[in-house]
């Protein structure tokens, strides 16, 4: 039965894209979105089996791919990500039942949802390097027409999906190259094959293909510099679609890094994994601050996605050092962490983009200086959006927090103090996590405080109603996911250590016990994720109890009154006095001037009558990306540059053609004689 | 019957710590300002003040501003309740508090930042400008805040190879040359720099101003009054007499209860409010030869709180 699990999974999968390409307008969403529940419920089963047994799940067709054949083989380590991909996408395709009313519903749209979700289903079961290659190019295209799929006549988004288009396939072709190298000096194109014969590679072949897989998989992750492509395609994106891309596709960035690392290449030197690490580091720090300073609801999350995704490096690169530095039970945690840290980013990102598109729809736009006040009009999308900016806060008692603690506990315990450049980038490399930390908090205090609470900054935010119960449904399962997973980590923390346990050679078959409490396994490290909930709650009954019996003992309780706040003796107080999201990151941007270099504009216009008087002051900020602006406005403009100077060979004059030919056979001659 | 006895004393133990941490924090607060007041000449009012003021805030009205919601009432609540939590497991009296043993520094950490970020967000919810003030200030300031603390926290937890904060607390017990050595109190001084920024002491926030343009942790709390209100301050206290006494617990851990039993639970928490309370004072007379730094210079402040921790990390490092 779990045989056949990943061919339902393709055969519901393509079922579903067909359903939703022919089949009438009313009908069409509904039977694709249960036809993908099919295809995810079947990859789910399958990665269940092989997470609990061990065994991969192993099936190979000559008929599928001309020449080379399909070969799918799910390992535990890629079953993690099928796990969390079939998820996501059910929450997702739940929210996307809601929001077919308001665009998304067209039969190209409908037909590529299952198409995308079943390709990154398959994706981690590839087996092969032609099968992986093929269902890679699928997700990747599958995914740009669906970033076009709600407003292709925008220009923004047009431009956003073309830098997708460009940072996608630019990602492919080095993950092409890394895997044909090592495939062609190991002299098979199967995975199994490639691990065998990894060992007696060159080290030059070695380094120059993980190299590429970390460009190639980095740019799917987000890595700085080569995020640039993802604020720019999330927010355009439909919700749906874009918890889809950041909840599981980015994922599969760090899945590629640890099979083509960890699993063909066997691991590596220590200096592999210093680039990772840092390439984390810059990832998060960067994201980070960016995400603090966004105005933009699903920009900020865009950022944070790289925030996220630089911290599961930093987790990848640490357990990486730690086994080339012979700690395989720290480095079985520090993967376990990043593990960790990508099953919670799913739940939270997820959650918080689908919000993020209930919230587009209800009110009509993104922008934070235009919204406020929704947590009294949408009260399930806004408290939705508090568990997941919480949890990825890294606030007990959620997910965030368990996963940053084992990372925590992991870099403490497996510094090899030998080195003195190790002992000066660790605490460092501490430093810019706990920054990143204080700087997401921040980004979430700014992105709920100012988007949920506090009185409504335009019309389109005080008309917002409730959206529908499905898109409320989507996003509160994975809310409930975060709560879940942050009190009992337990629930799948096993099948991570199972998954890692296969990654990294030598690695204790428990690293991290799994009871009430998280005791790490031969190191002095406990935690009680659950305990600390449940003392958090009866903390906040003690606390009401106090409140309720101090007021009754000294006064006639009466009921909560109602008044308008302190505005200095002023009487009316409006919204527009209200903190905006630009105001609320003020601060932070001033202090981290140097790295953002916004874009200040200052216009006072005098009166007529005295220039002692001021008429208006108009203040115009905007914060760019600096990399984009710095080292990919400058290359495109030197790609444009050159293609003008080329221009100038082909003026049309046939003479001149003639010329050229002439030229070419006299080189040639020359050449050959 | 051993493991019900033992529980009940648990029980009992945590129980008995958030009361004197209850109760304590508000008389810090009022020492403090006591002490203040006599460096400069003037009489104050009495230590016990601040108990007088709870329970009159207690005995009035609640009161919520228009159009906002659940966050604002649960702001304080939530501020409170961090703080009782970690009263109870924090090796303050005793150094094997109920649960003991999974007391990681992290978690303390990260609890109490819940507390910050729920009253950040409430203040937000007030939709008046001085909230959304207060909590921009103090969003950044703990953000900048926190790479001095984790680091100074790996710093301590490197020579014992744990972060488990009664382990910490005992190691300096069992070994007092850690106290002494360069990397604790290189990370010692770093927290307490922290401790003084979370907790809106000067030279950060000047916890005595009325003017609204200058205040950070109360323009957050501006619109709360009467039992909200009392909850809010006595949050506070807790939290810094929390933090104040695991600076103390670190940096002088003798006289804290190494074995069950009453007597010894009773001297440690006479050591305890000993200790604090010498903490408190040298912090009120620092305060009045201090003014307050201006919001754009914090981040030198506490990024040199961040380089100490890292010399301080560096330092734990190398010479193992």
């Amino acid at each position: 039965m779990s045989d056949l699990s990943l061919v339902i999974t393709a055969a519901a999968g393509c079922v579903a894209a067909a359903a939703g390409g022919a089949l009438p307008a009313r009908t069409r969403v509904p039977v694709a979105v249960l036809l993908t529940w099919v295809a995810c419920g079947a990859g789910l089963v399958g990665a269940v089996v092989v997470l609990r047994t061990g065994h991969p799940l192993v099936l190979s067709t000559t008929r599928v791919l001309p020449l080379t054949g399909a070969t799918l083989v799910l390992r535990p380590l890629g079953a993690v990500f099928v796990v969390v991909t079939a998820v996501v996408a059910v929450a997702a395709s739940l929210s996307w039942l809601g929001y077919a009313g308001h665009g998304l519903s067209t039969r190209t749209a409908s037909a590529t949802v299952p198409i995308f979700v079943t390709s990154m289903l398959l994706v981690p079961a590839a087996g092969s390097v032609a099968t992986f290659v093929w269902l890679w190019e699928l997700m990747a295209i599958a995914s740009l027409v669906l970033v076009l799929a709600d407003q292709r006549t925008r220009e923004q988004t047009r431009s956003a999906a073309q830098w997708y288009a460009v940072m996608t396939h630019a990602g492919a072709a080095a993950i092409l190259l890394a895997l044909v190298l090592v495939s062609g000096h190991a002299g098979g194109q199967t995975f199994a094959a490639i691990r065998v014969h990894a060992a007696h590679l060159p080290g030059a072949v070695r380094s120059a293909a993980f190299l590429l897989a970390v460009v190639g998989f980095g740019s799917k992750a987000g890595a700085v510099p080569l995020h640039v492509w993802l604020p720019k395609a999330h927010p355009e994106a439909p919700g749906p679609v874009s918890a889809l891309m950041s909840g599981a596709m980015v994922n599969l960035g760090i899945y590629g890094i640890v099979l083509v690392g960890d699993q063909l290449l066997g691991g590596g030197p220590a200096w592999w994994w210093l680039v990772v690490s840092a390439l984390g580091v810059v990832s998060a720090l960067f994201g980070a601050l960016h995400a603090a300073t966004s105005t933009d609801l699903k920009r900020l999350l865009a950022y944070s996605t790289t925030d996220s995704m630089g911290l599961v490096l930093i987790g990848v690169g640490a357990s990486g050092l730690f086994a080339s530095t012979g700690h395989p039970a720290v480095a079985a945690i520090a993967l376990v962490s990043a593990l960790l840290l990508v099953v919670n980013h799913a739940a939270y990102k997820g959650s918080l983009f689908l919000s993020a598109g209930s919230v587009q729809m209800a009110t009509g736009t993104r922008d934070l200086d235009q919204l406020g006040g929704l947590m009294r009009s949408m009260p399930v999308t806004g408290g939705v959006f508090v568990i997941g900016g919480l949890a990825i806060a890294a606030l007990p008692p959620l997910n965030g927090f368990v996963g940053e603690w084992l990372l925590f506990q992991s870099l403490l315990h497996g510094l090899p103090t030998s080195s003195t450049a190790v002992a000066i980038a660790v605490p460092l490399g501490v430093g810019a996590l706990a920054l990143t930390g204080g700087l997401t908090a921040a980004a979430f205090v700014k992105a709920i405080g100012v988007g949920f609470l506090g009185r409504p900054r335009s019309p389109g935010a005080a008309a917002a109603r409730e959206v529908p119960h499905t898109m409320q449904a989507g996003a509160g399962l994975l809310a409930a996911a975060c709560v879940v997973l942050g009190v009992v980590p337990m629930v799948v923390l096993p099948a991570l250590e199972r998954a890692v346990a296969q990654v990294v050679a030598d690695a204790p078959a428990r690293g991290v016990t799994s009871s009430v409490d998280l005791r790490l396994h031969g190191l002095r490290g406990e935690l009680a994720p659950g305990l600390l909930a449940v003392g958090l709650a009866l903390s906040v009954v003690v606390v009401l109890g106090f409140r309720r019996l101090a007021e009754r003992r000294f006064y006639l309780r009466l009921p909560v009154r109602r008044a308008e706040p302190w505005g200095c003796g002023r009487e009316l107080q409006t919204a527009r006095m209200q903190y905006t999201a630009t105001s609320f990151a003020e601060p932070l941007q001033q202090v981290f001037d140097d790295v953002l270099r916004p874009d200040r504009d200052l216009t006072v216009s005098h009166l007529a009558e005295s220039r002692y008087y001021t008429e208006k002051i108009a203040v115009r900020t905007s914060i760019d990306d600096v990399i984009e602006r710095d080292l990919y406005r400058p290359a495109i403009s030197a790609v444009y540059g050159w293609g003008r100077w080329a221009a100038r060979l082909q003026n049309g004059s046939v003479h001149r053609y003639l010329a050229y030919g002439l030229v070419a056979l006299v080189v040639i001659l020359v050449v050959i004689v | 019957m051993s493991t019900v006895a033992g529980a009940v004393a648990q029980v009992a133990t945590a129980g008995a710590q958030v009361v004197a941490v209850g109760i304590g924090g508000p008389v810090l607060v009022g020492a403090m300002r006591k002490v203040r007041c006599r460096i400069e000449g003037r009489v104050g009012p009495p230590i016990g003040q601040p108990l007088r003021d709870l329970r009159k805030l207690f005995a009035k009205q609640r009161m919520q501003p228009d159009r906002s919601s659940w966050v604002f009432a649960a702001g304080p609540v939530v501020l409170v309740a961090t703080a009782v939590v970690i009263a109870a497991i924090a090796p303050l009296a005793t150094d094997g508090p109920p649960l003991g043993r999974t007391t990681d520094f992290f978690a303390v950490v990260f609890v109490l930042l819940l507390g910050s970020v729920f009253l950040a967000l409430a203040a937000l919810d007030t939709g008046t400008p001085f909230g959304g003030m207060g909590s921009s200030r103090a969003m950044t300031i703990g953000a900048l805040a926190e790479p001095a603390l984790l680091v100074a926290l790996l710093a301590m937890s490197i020579p014992v190879r744990t972060s488990n904060l009664p382990v910490l607390v005992r190691s300096g017990l069992d070994h007092p040359q850690l106290i002494a050595s360069p990397e604790r109190i290189l990370a010692l001084v770093s927290f307490l720099v922290v401790i003084l920024a979370e907790s809106g002491r000067l030279p950060v926030d000047n916890p005595e101003t009325h003017l609204e343009l200058t205040m950070i942790h109360e323009a957050m709390v501006l619109e709360y009054s009467g039992p909200d209100l009392a909850l809010v301050t006595l949050g506070a206290s807790m939290r810094l007499t929390i933090l104040l006494g695991l600076l103390v617990n670190l940096l002088a851990p003798w006289g804290i209860a190494d074995r069950p039993g009453a007597a010894a639970f009773a001297v440690g928490l006479a050591a305890l409010a000993l200790k604090v309370a010498v903490a408190g004072i040298a912090i009120a007379t620092f305060e009045v030869f201090t003014a307050k730094l201006r919001l754009f210079r914090l981040p030198e402040l506490l990024a040199g709180a961040f380089v100490l921790a890292v010399v301080a990390a560096v330092t734990a490092l190398v010479v193992r």
